[in-house]
């Protein structure tokens, strides 16, 4: 098998299962032991958890390619990316159903005064349009440099889950620090090799002017 | 037996779940490293880790007027989902990891603007009152609530004990402060120790007792054990556990999750549904028990207590003094 078929046949469903994994769980819990003392309270922590933890995922594939050289890797950005998207959407529509049970009055008012739910609703609309033009097809008519533009919202994206995060949690708790200690890992190597192209692109041109 | 056991006729499945098996989540669900795998590994259920430490029946308990008519929280969720920072932040790491802890023996600083100041034994400061048992409701800040029988002794009777003078304005509690016993107090969370303080009359206040257990037995470690605070008018962060000083003081003393977040978390705390946390709702609650789909309840003014206590506030701003 190539390396090709590999990925289309074997690891592509195999990731694409894996990310099934917490939901498979939740389905197991809900069935047996269900959700313990605060069912409400568990469902919501553990989609937030989950949304938070594939979006970091789905960041972390542009930077483990570049440090391993697997090119391969990038195949699966857009299926972790949507994961990450799905589980915003499980984790909203936990907190829609279950927790305000379509109150929208109440939604709606916690949108506008709690700011971390104003942070965390700003992160999942700015994820609405990446999912929206994740398709092949709409690649192509955006073009890939507008395309990719675009995607780079996923960056603030990030960042405002992140501190949807740290001012969800009472008192000084580590969890939703090392959440952003990994992000910031994350955008940093972005920075990093910007900087390295930009220095590098200032030196060729220098090397031609003197070459001139 | 002096409880109330709620009928099992129609048992829900959180009720018939094995306390180990709902505890494992929350407490592990921190960030295991950085990897899926590990993630995925730190869901899974673990076999029932060793058992809480087994907790004598207190005897010579008496019944009190203080009773509700609704059913009791089961014993498994209000000893197994608890706040209690020193013993980490995740709802069942009190249950985890105050295994250990050893409560007894136990002193308690009596200290301050009082005619006898002392270090007392727990025996000592206990023994003289008669235990009673009170079912309270308890409301925790994060809108959730429990019914729980508490067994203690009321905390006007042993202040009075010691006689506080009339510089006595307040009194300030504090927590057991080793984080050797406790491990949640490596890291800071809070400034530890824990403290908290009510305004003399509050303290004086027939509601307020020292519980030194519940459902009939010894206070569970993770509930505060051996002694700790129960205000049922106020947020549950108010009822301080593991009590190791009671000071009579003369100027409101600092709490501590009003040093965390002022804006937050007031001196006074009381249980207030007009008066929303800057982060959530204060209007509704969950009762701990009800099912994913069961409708959140309406909290009531000073937790139902209206009646016994808003004499206390009378002509207070209460958005003021939250
Ligand atoms: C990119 C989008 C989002 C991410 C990554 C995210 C992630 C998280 C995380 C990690 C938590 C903490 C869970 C825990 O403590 O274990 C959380 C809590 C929470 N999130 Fe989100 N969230 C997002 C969007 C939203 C939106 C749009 C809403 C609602 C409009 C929302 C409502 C909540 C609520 C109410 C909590 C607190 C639950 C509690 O106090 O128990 N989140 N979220």
């Amino acid at each position: 098998m190539n390396a090709d078929r590999l990925i289309r046949r074997v690891l592509k469903p195999l990731v694409f299962l894996l990310c099934l994994g917490p939901l498979a769980w939740l389905a197991w819990r809900a069935a047996g032991p269900g959700f313990g003392p605060n069912p409400a309270e568990f469902l919501n922590r553990f989609l937030g958890d989950w949304a938070i933890r594939f979006l970091l995922i789905a960041l972390a594939v542009t930077p483990v390619r570049g440090i391993t050289g697997w090119a391969g890797l990038v195949r699966f950005r857009r299926m972790l990316g949507l994961y990450a998207f799905f589980y915003v959407c499980l984790h909203l529509s936990s907190y829609t159903v279950v927790d305000q049970f379509f109150d929208w009055s109440a939604i709606l008012k916690d949108i506008l005064k709690r700011n971390f739910i104003t942070v965390g609703m700003t992160a999942f609309a700015l994820l609405i349009p990446l999912a929206i033009t994740s398709t092949k097809g709409m690649v192509k008519r955006l073009g890939a440099a507008r395309w990719q533009k675009l995607h780079r919202l996923v960056y603030a994206a990030g960042i405002l889950g992140c501190g949807h995060y740290f001012m969800m949690v009472k008192g000084n708790q580590p969890e939703p620090l090392y959440h952003g200690a990994i992000l910031a890992v994350l955008l940093g190597y972005r920075v990093a090799v910007w900087f390295r192209r930009a220095s590098a692109a200032r030196r060729n041109a220098r090397e031609s002017m003197r070459a001139a | 037996m002096l409880i109330q056991i709620r009928k099992r006729s129609d048992p829900r499945s959180s009720e018939i779940t094995p306390k180990s098996a709902y505890l494992d989540y929350v407490s592990r669900r921190r960030f295991l490293g950085t990897a899926v795998a590990a993630g995925m590994i730190g869901s899974l259920p673990l076999p029932a880790s060793a058992a809480a430490p087994k907790k004598a029946a207190l005897q010579g308990v008496v019944k009190s007027r203080y009773k509700l008519d609704e059913p009791l929280t089961d014993t498994e969720a209000a000893t197994g989902y608890n706040n209690f920072y020193e013993f980490g932040t995740g709802k069942t790491d009190p249950a985890t990891y105050s295994k250990d802890f050893k409560p007894k023996p136990w002193t308690v600083a009596i200290a301050g603007e009082a005619a006898k100041t002392a270090t007392v034994d727990f025996d000592d400061l206990i023994k003289p009152h008669q235990l009673e048992e009170r079912v309270y409701r308890l409301r925790c800040v994060e809108a959730w609530s429990m019914i729980v029988p508490w067994v203690g002794v009321p905390l006007a009777d042993v202040i009075k004990r010691f006689e506080p003078s009339s510089k006595a304005k307040y009194v300030a509690f504090e927590t057991l402060n080793d984080p050797q016993r406790m491990p949640g107090q490596k890291s800071r969370v809070l400034d530890w120790p824990y403290v908290e303080g009510l305004r003399m009359d509050e303290a004086m206040h027939p509601l307020a007792i020292l519980a030194v257990g519940m459902y009939g037995e010894e206070m569970p470690n993770q509930n505060g054990a051996p002694i700790r605070l129960v205000v049922p008018w106020k947020y549950g962060f108010k009822s301080i556990k593991s009590i190791v000083k009671i000071a009579f003081v003369e100027k409101e003393p600092p709490t501590s999750w009003n040093r965390s977040a002022p804006n937050e978390y007031g001196f006074y705390s009381n249980v207030n549904p007009t008066v929303d946390h800057p982060r959530w709702s204060q209007a509704k609650e969950r009762r701990i028990g009800d099912s994913l789909f069961s409708a959140k309840r309406p909290t009531l003014m000073f937790n139902g207590y209206a009646d016994e206590v808003a004499a206390l506030y009378a002509g207070m701003e209460m958005k003021k003094n939250y």
